[in-house]
């Protein structure tokens, strides 16, 4: 409203009124757009009757190498959502030879992961120092009741079987 | 129609037994149309096992469904205007076919003004959705019922004045007479008579205007500011539920049957089909209206899957700055021609 004698014929306020255009090619394009997928197969997968392959990195599961794992606890620290439960005990090994130093192995007893809680944001794989963590892409093991979906080690050791070999390392 | 001056009432009966059962009939596979061509379109399949094949049942179910809620009405609501609201929209929607002729004898009456009476009754709708928003005791309601009322005003002219130059050209209102009016043959080709349809004959500006302004009246998506959910929640609809819900759905449904007819009538030649004779026409004339029709119908609903809502100055600013403008000069040309030739 400023010098320009052109007075805003009564809608204050707003000053962009007198942008608009009519965007004809863009209506056209759009209708060819959504007309062409008129005729295309959709992209829906009837799942029950055909199964969908995920790609193998998938974040569907995760699996737990035992022998790797130390009880270091630091994925159960890391977890966001408090989903992992670790116990374990030391056990102390015989020396070698005689008069050897006592080595103290940790083993675990206890590694469950509730899938009810679980975000699948996979901290508890990036941060495991032992690599006793991996993703599998398997996705079939939904439940009837919250509480099977707390898997515990053996379970977990079983989708071992399903992860998938990691991407080859890109050159250079 | 001689059949008036024996059997009236029965007559009468007939013909509203036909008018209802036509809209709900076809309200259904349009629904399923709807459904269906929106999620090819949008690389969905839609509903799929439903029915058995092809997810057929699915407007069906869905009618179930709303028919086994619960009647509600809000503690606030005006109970009475609340309760009629949803009737006044479908019965606009119904007394909108009463014009419409399928035939040259099909047609459930002549009215000499029978565009203005389109027009008049389709407004009536309009009313009822005011109604809605109003007696909702809801602000959602009545945001959504007063953007219904300022969009409706804003399109009612560009629709009236689109119609306006088709009944300048025809010289007459009634429907009949105007689909006549496109049968008359415009040049000899040899000895073949050729006569065109109106969007073909100096109206394809009020087409464009009319199917714009159509859109707008039906409040359908680019244009739905009224309903517009993620603002509005349902606007006018946001309190109903169950039956009366199911009537407003049936209701916008049937006006877009009809408006669609109408467009087919008014611009594509209506139920007129060369070298037929009138007694053929009768039959055979049904099928072309619906056709042409469908035509229509599957426009809108490509319209629909398409665009974005537009914003609500936007929607104002389109109506009163460009269509009525345009409509008028149109409206000035269209006369001007009229009276030279």
């Amino acid at each position: 409203m400023t010098g320009n004698g052109s007075p805003d014929n009564g809608q204050n306020g707003n000053g962009d009124h007198k942008k608009i255009r009519f965007p004809f090619p863009g209506l056209f394009k759009g209708l060819a757009f959504t007309g062409k997928y008129l005729f295309k197969k959709p992209a829906t997968v009837f799942y029950p009757d055909e199964q969908e392959i995920p790609v193998p990195r998938a974040r569907g599961v995760i699996a737990l190498d035992t022998e790797a794992c130390t009880v270091c606890m630091l994925c159960a620290r890391e977890c966001p959502d408090w989903c992992i439960y670790i116990e374990g005990h030391k056990e102390e090994q015989e020396p070698e030879e005689p008069g050897g130093r006592v080595k103290v192995r940790a083993e675990l007893d206890r590694f469950d992961i509730d899938y009810g809680l679980c975000m699948y944001c996979g901290i508890c794989v990036d941060v495991c120092p032992f690599d006793a963590l991996f993703w599998s892409p398997e996705y079939e093991y939904s439940e009837h009741a919250v509480v099977d979906l707390l898997h515990d080690k053996a379970r977990l050791t079983d989708w071992l079987e399903t992860v998938q070999p990691p991407p080859p390392l890109e050159s250079s | 129609m001689d059949l008036t001056t024996g059997f009236f009432w029965l007559d009468t009966l007939i013909k509203v037994a036909v008018v209802l059962g036509l809209v709900m009939g076809l309200a259904l596979p349009v629904i399923y149309a709807e459904i269906k061509l929106m999620a090819h379109m949008q690389n969905r399949v839609g509903p799929y096992y439903a029915g058995g094949r092809f997810g057929w049942a699915q407007p069906i179910a869905d009618g179930l469904k709303f028919v086994q809620k619960e009647d509600l009405v809000p503690r606030d609501a005006d109970s009475a205007v609340f309760r009629t609201a949803p009737y006044v929209v479908i019965m606009a929607a119904v007394a909108m076919f009463v014009v419409i002729p399928f035939g040259p004898g099909v047609v459930a009456r002549d009215l000499d003004l029978g565009a203005f009476y389109l027009l008049a009754i389709s407004s009536i709708g309009t009313l009822g959705v005011l109604m809605a928003g109003w007696s909702s005791a809801n602000k959602y309601s009545l945001v959504g019922g007063l953007r219904a009322a300022a969009q409706l005003i804003a399109y009612e002219l560009p629709l009236l004045l689109a119609v306006l130059a088709v009944v300048i050209q025809a010289g007459t209102m009634s429907l009949n007479g105007i689909v006549e009016a496109q049968g008359v043959p415009l040049f000899h080709v040899g000895s073949i008579e050729v006569s065109l349809p109106y969007i073909l004959t100096g109206q394809i500006v009020s087409f464009v205007i009319f199917l714009i302004a159509m859109v707008a009246e039906l409040s359908r998506i680019p244009f739905d500011m009224p309903i517009a959910e993620s603002e509005l929640t349902m606007g006018y609809l946001t309190e109903y539920s169950s039956v009366r819900f199911s009537m407003f759905f049936l209701g916008e449904y049937a006006s877009l049957i009809a408006f669609s007819l109408i467009v087919a009538t008014l611009f594509l030649g209506g139920y007129y089909v060369p070298f037929v004779s009138e007694a053929w026409l009768n039959a055979v004339g049904p099928l072309v209206v619906f056709a042409k029709g469908a035509l229509i119908v599957f426009f809108a609903l490509w319209i629909r899957s398409t665009f974005p809502r537009l914003r609500e100055d936007q929607l104002q600013t389109m109506a009163w700055r460009w269509l009525i403008p345009i409509a008028l000069i149109n409206v000035m040309v269209i006369s001007f021609v009229k009276v030279v030739i």
